[in-house]
């Protein structure tokens, strides 16, 4: 069948997404199911500060905020943060470096399927109304301890999504190191490309101990294994080393894409070339390595003794260097430049600030004789939240607006976009700076109340108010993204006007094939240097124009994953029901039938000719004029 | 003369800042107003951490503010191609050394408290008649409350810690159940009590608790540990040496000569509480309940509700309303009736050691 013959109707398009490998719309699919959890995520949260507005307040129960904060976490940094950057590096990366898809089409799809069916597993426990309450971290002795089948949705949920997110690594890191276009030296590539990379990498080493930790826990939980029971040799210290061998970097993961975000965002908006861009470069690297150093500082007051602990102290402080290089490389490539404040800049404006204070106070955790009197206490909610919402979220809302017009062809209200920041930042900072203080005064994390009189009544009560600012500026940004989408005002290849990197060059949407014949690429900041000599295509090809090899879609990745849903099922009730066996045993071999099918029948795609790109090309520039 | 004003002026900052963090928070628990010697270490490395924090924020703030107002494109014309800079090694070297000095000034004195607090040696030093030179106290942690043994006194009490002031206790820390956290905040920073190993650290009580508001420190679980996470609290009571010894003298003398408020009440405890709580003072922990031999001295019932006879006959009425996912069954009505439940809350508001 040919791709360029598009059946319509609705049928059809639900189809075609369904099997789409293309990695524009797998890009799109990442950041339309991210949004949704992000959605689901907020709801969560605004519970739980709700039930925080006053001291013993009963809007939830005991039980039911634990479920919450322990969802809330999971999808936010799971189901949320982690996707919605994917969609960006899938939909933006390959562009970036003039590639004209992924390296393995097909297992991007498997990706996003595995992320898909693994959030809706863990959030179906919603509907069992046995949700995960043991904390996002899942510490062994209370997950093990936790009555019905939340913890058993955690784990299974998570290994499943969590499959998907080490394939994506895995494809981006191939398809960086070997789908650059000519020309495109790893010196020249743009700085979120560079952050892809190293997230990419990171995800390859950090995964894996999360998939060993989940299948132990799994097989405690709904097996006999005993790999955590104390009271049957276990160890579940164990758990938490593993966990944070993983946990640590996930959060480097998160924030590492957001950083190249915002180092695009300044170059672009201030004019000007990244300051400092090598040391940029080995400073993400550096960050890269590090994170994998320091994972128990997570764990100073668990008891490892003096010396681990004065140890992974000096190195956690350490990783504040490269990321205090990265600080002041951004102010200075503000610096001298034509600072321009549109939305997503206004963003990375708003970023720095925050971040700072959340990395600061990264290193006071850091220092480990401090960090028995912070640890476990809001202290640490205020931190992370500066850093993740600080860094990541900000990162992904400018992100966003930055990419919009890329990916969809139109741009975001820009008024309705700076109202959604102040709403935002202002709540945000509202939230959070007051939470630093509730944890110097005593308070524990994950209490589900506290008691009159112990002076916390009224920092809570700012935080509540803080995070209704917060719910505010989110729902402006998604009547802001309806508004848009319905309107659909068409935009040119660069609506910004100072696009520096190779995927401005091309169309808003870019065609499926990306690029009609691979750019050549001459310098770092590619079209900028096109843009400066004045060339009127702002692409120089690398090649002529030739028929273009792309990739069929399939419908086999969805099925992979569809049974690898049904088996979740079927492993965590086969202790109680006579089916789950069976239901497990089914939901394995259905997968496995549709890897084979995969593996038996030759797909090897199709063409595209060249006289469909050259007339397309005729047609866009008739459009444009 | 202009170094020795900017010395100065960071210390004065310094003191400034110290003076606003104590003023805030409630004395019984907020970590800026410390207790004792591990809190005061904390709350130097806090001060010291923030200074050095707070002035990078600074500076990055300044540099931040300036860039932004002077390189506006609005000011620049909007055709202004500002110069393609590439970097400036100079640059970038200072804002790598400098973070390194200032992290170096953090890690000293970090590397130095982590040491100083880690030192438990002085926990198994006994005096030439074989006795313990320190109090040791064995803390366990169990589904929402808290166990605490005297094992050189041979005595056991619960959801109250009372110790000496001005010199060091030694802790023991383990969790029966699920792993929970010890934390007394303005004494001095936590450390988990796990399942399967025992932790050990010291705190040291410099301030007696008697001027406090309620007369107690305020301690906390800061280890998520179930439903009842929240509620998991306990308290702590600082006496001199001279009344602590007579505190630990009047809980030893519980298992010879009981106090009896209310002989009918009495009579129910040995129906039906009996089974998981002890009151006699003189035993060790590892009980199915808390030990109640001073619960008529406690601060709270069940660790956080007002100490009066009223809240203790609803939490036997209804254990899982108040502290829900607790081991502790519910009394109703056809099990203690009205008449000796009143009893048995007088019974257990006799219970006391202190005179």
């Amino acid at each position: 069948m040919s791709s360029v013959a598009q059946k319509s109707g609705f049928g059809a398009t639900l189809w075609d997404w369904l099997t789409t490998v293309d990695h524009k719309k797998i890009g799109i699919l990442y950041l339309l199911g991210g949004l949704f959890f992000f959605v689901l995520g907020g709801i969560e949260a605004m519970i739980i500060r709700l039930q925080l507005i006053t001291p013993n307040n009963d809007l939830v129960s005991a039980g039911l905020f634990n479920d919450l904060i322990t969802m809330h976490g999971t999808t936010m940094i799971f189901l949320a943060a982690m996707p919605i950057l994917f969609g960006f590096m899938n939909a933006i990366m390959p562009l970036q470096i003039g590639a004209r898809d992924v390296a393995f089409p097909f297992i991007n799809s498997l990706g996003f399927w595995m992320f898909a069916f693994g959030g809706l597993f863990l959030n179906i426990s919603w509907l069992f109304g046995e949700v995960p309450d043991a904390g996002w971290t899942s510490y062994a002795s209370l997950s093990l301890h936790s009555p019905g089948h939340g913890v058993d949705f955690y784990a299974i949920g998570l290994q499943i999504a969590g499959g998907g997110t080490l394939m994506a690594g895995i494809n981006f890191l191939v398809t960086i190191i070997n789908m650059r276009a000519p020309g495109m030296t790893y010196m020249r590539m743009p700085l979120f490309t560079w952050t892809t990379f190293v997230a990419s990498a990171m995800i390859l080493f950090a995964f894996p101990p999360l998939t060993v930790g989940l299948f132990f826990l799994t097989f405690d939980r709904m097996f006999g294994g005993n790999f955590f029971d104390h009271t049957m040799g276990g160890n579940t210290i164990i758990w938490e080393h593993i966990f944070w061998i993983f946990g640590h970097p996930e959060v480097y993961i998160l924030i590492l894409p957001a950083f190249g975000i915002f180092s695009e965002v300044f170059s672009v908006f201030a004019r000007k070339r990244l300051f400092g861009y090598t040391a940029m470069v080995f400073a993400t690297v550096l960050i890269g390595f590090l994170g994998f150093m320091v994972w128990a500082h997570h764990m100073f007051t668990v008891g490892l003794g003096p010396t681990a602990n004065a140890i992974f102290a000096v190195a956690t402080m350490a990783i504040a260097v490269p990321t205090g290089v990265k600080i002041f490389n951004w102010l200075l490539t503000m610096w001298g430049g034509s600072i321009k404040v549109t939305t997503p800049m206004l963003y990375a404006l708003g970023f720095i600030p925050s971040f700072v204070m959340g990395g600061v106070t990264g290193v006071m955790q850091g220092a480990a004789p401090l960090d028995y009197q912070l640890h476990d206490s809001y202290f640490i909610v205020a931190h992370f939240h500066y850093v993740i919402v600080g860094g990541v979220v900000l990162g992904i809302f400018a992100g966003l607006h930055y990419w919009w017009p890329k990916m969809f062809g139109t741009m975001l209200n820009e008024l309705l976009g700076k109202i959604t920041f102040v709403f935002f930042f202002v709540g945000f900072h509202m939230t959070f700076l007051i939470q630093h203080w509730l944890g110097f005064w005593g308070m524990p994390r994950r209490v589900w109340t506290f008691m009159d009189g112990q002076g916390w009544n009224i920092a809570n009560l700012v935080s509540t108010i803080g995070a209704l600012l917060m719910a505010i500026g989110f729902t402006v940004m998604v009547i802001n993204i309806i508004m848009t989408t319905i309107k659909n005002e068409p935009v040119g290849n660069d609506p910004w006007g100072d696009g520096r990197t190779l995927e401005w060059a091309i169309p808003s949407p870019p065609p499926f094939y990306n690029f009609p014949a691979t750019p050549l690429v001459r310098g770092l900041d590619t079209l900028w240097i096109e843009k400066m000599e004045g060339s009127k295509e702002m692409i120089t090809p690398a090649e002529p124009i030739t028929d273009i090899h792309m990739p069929n879609g399939s419908i086999i990745p969805m099925l992979m994953t569809l049974g690898l849903f049904i088996a979740g099922f079927g492993a965590m009730f086969h202790q109680e029901t006579s089916w789950g066996l069976g239901v497990l045993i089914f939901g394995l071999a259905f997968t496995f039938v549709a890897m084979a099918a995969r593996s038996l029948k030759d797909d090897l795609g199709y063409y595209v000719t060249k006289e469909q790109i050259l007339q397309d090309q005729e047609n866009s520039k008739r459009g444009r004029n | 003369m202009i170094k020795g004003l900017k010395k100065w002026r960071l210390f004065s900052l310094l003191a400034v800042f110290a003076l606003f963090m104590a003023g805030c928070g409630n004395e019984e628990i907020s970590t800026f107003q410390p207790a004792g010697q591990v809190a005061n270490d904390q709350f130097k490395l806090l001060l010291l951490a923030s200074g050095i924090m707070l002035l990078v924020i600074i500076v990055v703030v300044i540099i931040y503010t300036v860039a932004l107002f002077r390189f506006r494109r609005s000011k620049l014309g909007e055709d202004h191609i500002p110069e393609q800079v590439e970097g400036s090694h100079t640059l970038e070297l200072l804002w790598t050394f400098i973070p390194i000095v200032l992290l170096l000034i953090l890690a000293i004195p970090t590397v130095h408290y982590t040491y100083k607090l880690g030192d438990v040696k002085a926990m198994e030093a006994v005096d030439d008649d074989g006795n313990a030179e320190n109090l040791v106290v064995d803390v366990t942690a169990k589904l929402y409350w808290w166990e605490f043994e005297y094992p050189d006194l041979g005595i056991v009490t619960a959801q109250e810690l009372v110790v000496p002031t001005d010199e060091k206790v030694y802790f023991n820390l383990i969790a029966a159940d699920v792993k929970h956290s010890f934390w007394i905040p303005s004494v001095g920073g936590k450390l988990d009590t796990n399942v399967e190993n025992v932790n050990k650290f010291y705190l040291s009580f410099e301030k007696e608790s008697e001027g406090l508001k309620d007369g107690v420190f305020y301690g906390k679980c800061a280890e998520l540990c179930g439903p009842s996470h929240a509620l998991m609290d306990f308290k702590v009571k600082t006496l001199p040496r001279d009344q602590f010894d007579s505190w630990v003298a009047a809980m030893q003398e519980t298992a010879e000569e009981p106090v009896v408020a209310n002989a009918d009440g009495e009579e129910v405890f040995s129906q039906s509480c009996i089974g998981c709580h002890a009151v006699s003072g003189v035993g060790e922990s590892g009980a199915q309940g808390p030990n109640l031999a001073s619960f008529g001295d406690r601060n709270r019932v069940a660790g956080f509700l007002e100490h009066d006879e009223e809240n203790l006959k609803d939490w036997i009425r209804d254990t899982q309303k108040h502290k829900p996912g607790n081991t502790m069954p519910s009394f109703s009505k056809d099990q203690i009736s009205d008449e000796d439940l009143d009893a048995l809350a007088e019974y257990l508001m006799g219970l006391k050691v202190a005179k």
